[in-house]
């Protein structure tokens, strides 16, 4: 029972905020929506068992893309006094808001603890489960059978590295010079400093 | 199937791999004069790759790897030897395009390795996560490649609209393998073939459109084509050869047999998108190249051209299209690298190239060896019997009349006639028109060597390759049917 009611719970507020994504007018205000929505996706996620791939939403999406779409949508020109204006008026939805997230917090470790939901029963052909958690049972999968792609997709990360690296790295030359550590700690005050005796009426020559 | 006996069926993958990595750590440590020893260090890793390959076809083919994610059969070493040879013609004629514009740098052999790597992967690809790995392998570094000379804009808008076009085909592939995954429930070649035998919904067919829309953006048929013209025009000139060659044989590859073996079963419904493709590549390639002035973007609209050739190849869904298909692949390589070796070599003493038309009026006079090098490719090209070139044709269209296709045959032969149209312009341009621009500067031997093997096998001696190049190409395509 408190399954059905966190799944609905979940899979309403998630296409809401899904909507709120492209409908918001703010952009912050869409990739926040948008982190609700990959919030409540984990949650459905717990509930049907699968808690690796829920952990991993929330660390893959929540924390670095939806923090990289907010570094780019903070280089967009957006007025921050006028965003700053409805903090009183909007303070009420923000505690609603806040309600609910406590609320699915409950719901969804309740209904985890109660057991995944019932997706129907594998049919017969289908290997069994390797491991008791889901975490060991892919790592048993992607560390022996899959292993060649598993290694292929790291050096596809690498490709991407270099990628990045041949387009954007410049040698670095600024026309100003550069600091040199070595050269400044070898200074003593015999060639750093030189007695000069002016003449009357002239300046310093060096 | 033993874990030893996996690594060494993909011995070539694991060797070019470990030769990337080395070489990455050497130009990291090395300055940038260097680059010219990495990239002979990768031309030799892709030699030796190219061996061990070849000596693959002797002990024990049909064999798969890693519990079924490769295999390794007379098919993939076909395709396979001929990606390595189009990576290798390219790695040796790119260094000097590259130091004249002062961007030479090891990275380029790297990628090229690490693409090499990705093709070699998807050629032999028996699942479908492993053709998704090896096609973002090779897309990536594609990707980069494109927009290697980066001081240059229009190398960058190649790199960027490559990559935006490229990754949206990647996803639209992604969709429908998920589709198919969903309804077969394998991502097994075989295990997908016995599914669909079984049961073909219609969800399974829209995931087959999916992957095969995907894939003709990768092979660049119509009409999934329109990023070619740019992204060949932007590219510096020694990629664009690249991509006009090696993935091209390495999608064309991936798509032969994943239209045999796992969708091999519903011909039917795969055939009429391949029929389609194949004839508008055929005419959008013949039409679109008629007003361009820039060498580079004809090349382009006449490689959109030949891929309409090869696809009716594939269209007939027989084990002689097929080999017909690999027989058209493996002239058209050399056709293509010997034209954009030649492009390559069309440069003036202060190292700009001679793009256009106008540049090259006249060059049966100022370079006499290089025009008639181009005559005979260009002839090749259009098809015209007694070069190589009209073999390819001449199999593929065979193989079309005896699968009962006599009209596909036939609208791909009358097209063929418009496509001839500008490949003789480019002869008529050369030989009878008068001089204007600068004339080309000498080329070093490298380029010579290069051009003279390709114009050698598309001469009329290439005829004697051909019982050769028949049985090879024969057992390859057997291989997949036999399989299936």
């Amino acid at each position: 029972m408190i399954q059905t009611i966190a799944f609905y719970m979940f899979a309403i507020i998630m296409i809401a905020s899904a909507v709120m994504v492209i409908t918001a007018r703010n952009p912050v205000h869409s990739v926040l929506w948008l982190i609700l929505a990959f919030f409540n996706a984990a949650g459905l996620m717990v509930l049907v068992g699968a808690e690796f791939i829920a952990m991993l939403l929330v660390i893959v999406y929540v924390g670095a893309v939806a923090v990289l779409f907010l570094f780019v949508v903070m280089m967009l020109d957006i007025d921050v006094a006028a965003m700053r204006a409805g903090f009183i008026r909007n303070f009420p939805l923000g505690i609603v808001v806040a309600l609910i997230l406590l609320a699915e917090l409950v719901l969804g470790i309740g209904a985890y603890n109660v057991g995944a939901i019932n997706l129907g029963t594998p049919p017969a052909g289908d290997a069994s489960v390797v491991a008791e958690s889901n975490t060991a049972a892919i790592g048993a999968l992607l560390y022996s059978k899959y292993v060649f792609l598993f290694e292929i997709a790291g050096i596809i990360l690498l490709v991407a590295m270099i990628g990045a690296i041949v387009l954007t790295h410049r040698p670095s030359k600024s026309k100003r010079g550069q600091q040199d550590i070595g050269k400044q700690v070898r200074r003593n005050p015999d060639e750093a400093t030189v007695m000069k005796q002016p003449e009357v009426g002239k300046g310093v020559e060096l | 199937m033993s874990y030893a006996n996996s690594l060494y069926l993909t011995g070539a993958e694991i060797g070019l791999s470990i030769a990337g990595l080395v070489l990455l750590l050497a130009t990291a440590w090395t300055t940038r004069s260097s680059a010219r020893a990495i990239t002979i260090a990768a031309v030799t890793a892709l030699f030796g790759a190219l061996i061990f390959n070849l000596s693959l076809a002797n002990d024990g083919v049909g064999a798969a790897a890693f519990g079924g994610l490769l295999e390794v059969d007379a098919f993939s070493i076909f395709a396979k030897s001929l990606v390595y040879i189009a990576t290798i013609a390219c790695l040796i004629v790119a260094p000097r395009y590259f130091e004249d514009r002062g961007q030479f740098r090891g990275e380029f052999a790297v990628l090229m390795l690490f693409n090499a790597v990705g093709m070699g992967i998807m050629v032999s690809a028996v699942d479908l996560m492993t053709l998704y790995i090896g096609l973002e392998l090779s897309s990536l570094s594609s990707y980069v490649l494109a927009s290697f000379a980066r001081r240059d804009d229009k190398s960058s808008e190649a790199g960027l609209k490559y990559f935006i076009l490229g990754g949206l085909a990647s996803g639209i592939i992604l969709y429908g393998v998920s589709l198919v995954y969903g309804f077969s429930g394998t991502t097994s070649y075989d295990g997908v073939r016995a599914a669909f035998d079984a049961d073909f919904s219609t969800g399974a067919l829209f995931g087959v459109v999916f992957v095969l829309a995907g894939l003709a953006f990768k092979v660049a048929a119509v009409p999934f084509h329109m990023w070619t013209p740019d992204v060949y025009e932007g590219a510096p000139t020694p990629v664009t050869a690249f991509f006009a060659s090696a993935p091209k044989v390495a999608a064309v590859a991936m798509l032969v047999r994943m239209a045999a073996v796992p969708f091999g079963g519903q011909a039917e419904a795969w055939q009429q998108i391949v029929i389609f493709a194949a004839l508008a590549s055929i005419v959008v390639g013949a039409l679109g190249a008629i007003g361009q002035q820039n060498l580079k973007r004809l090349l382009a609209y006449s490689s959109i051209n030949n891929v309409g050739f090869i696809l009716i190849g594939l269209a007939a869904a027989t084990p002689a299209g097929i080999s017909g298909v690999l027989v058209y692949l493996s002239i058209y390589v050399f056709m293509t690298i010997g034209s954009f070796v030649a492009l390559l070599m069309l440069r003036t003493e202060k190292g700009e190239a001679l793009a256009t038309f106008d540049d090259i009026s006249g060059l049966s006079t100022s370079s006499p060896a290089l025009a008639w090098c181009l005559l005979a490719l260009m002839f090749s090209l259009a098809g015209i019997p007694p070069l190589f070139g009209f073999w390819g044709k001449f199999v593929v269209f065979q193989a079309a009349v005896q699968a009962d296709m006599i009209a596909l045959a036939a609208i791909g032969i009358a097209a063929s006639v418009i496509g001839a149209f500008y490949y003789i312009k480019f002869v008529k341009v050369m030989f009878f028109d008068e001089p204007k621009g600068d004339a080309p500067a000498k080329a070093p031997v490298s380029h010579w060597v290069v051009l003279g093997l390709c114009v050698l096998v598309i001469s009329p001696l290439g005829y004697l390759l051909t019982p050769w190049l028949g049985s090879v190409a024969d057992a390859a395509a057997q291989a997949l049917f036999f399989a299936a």
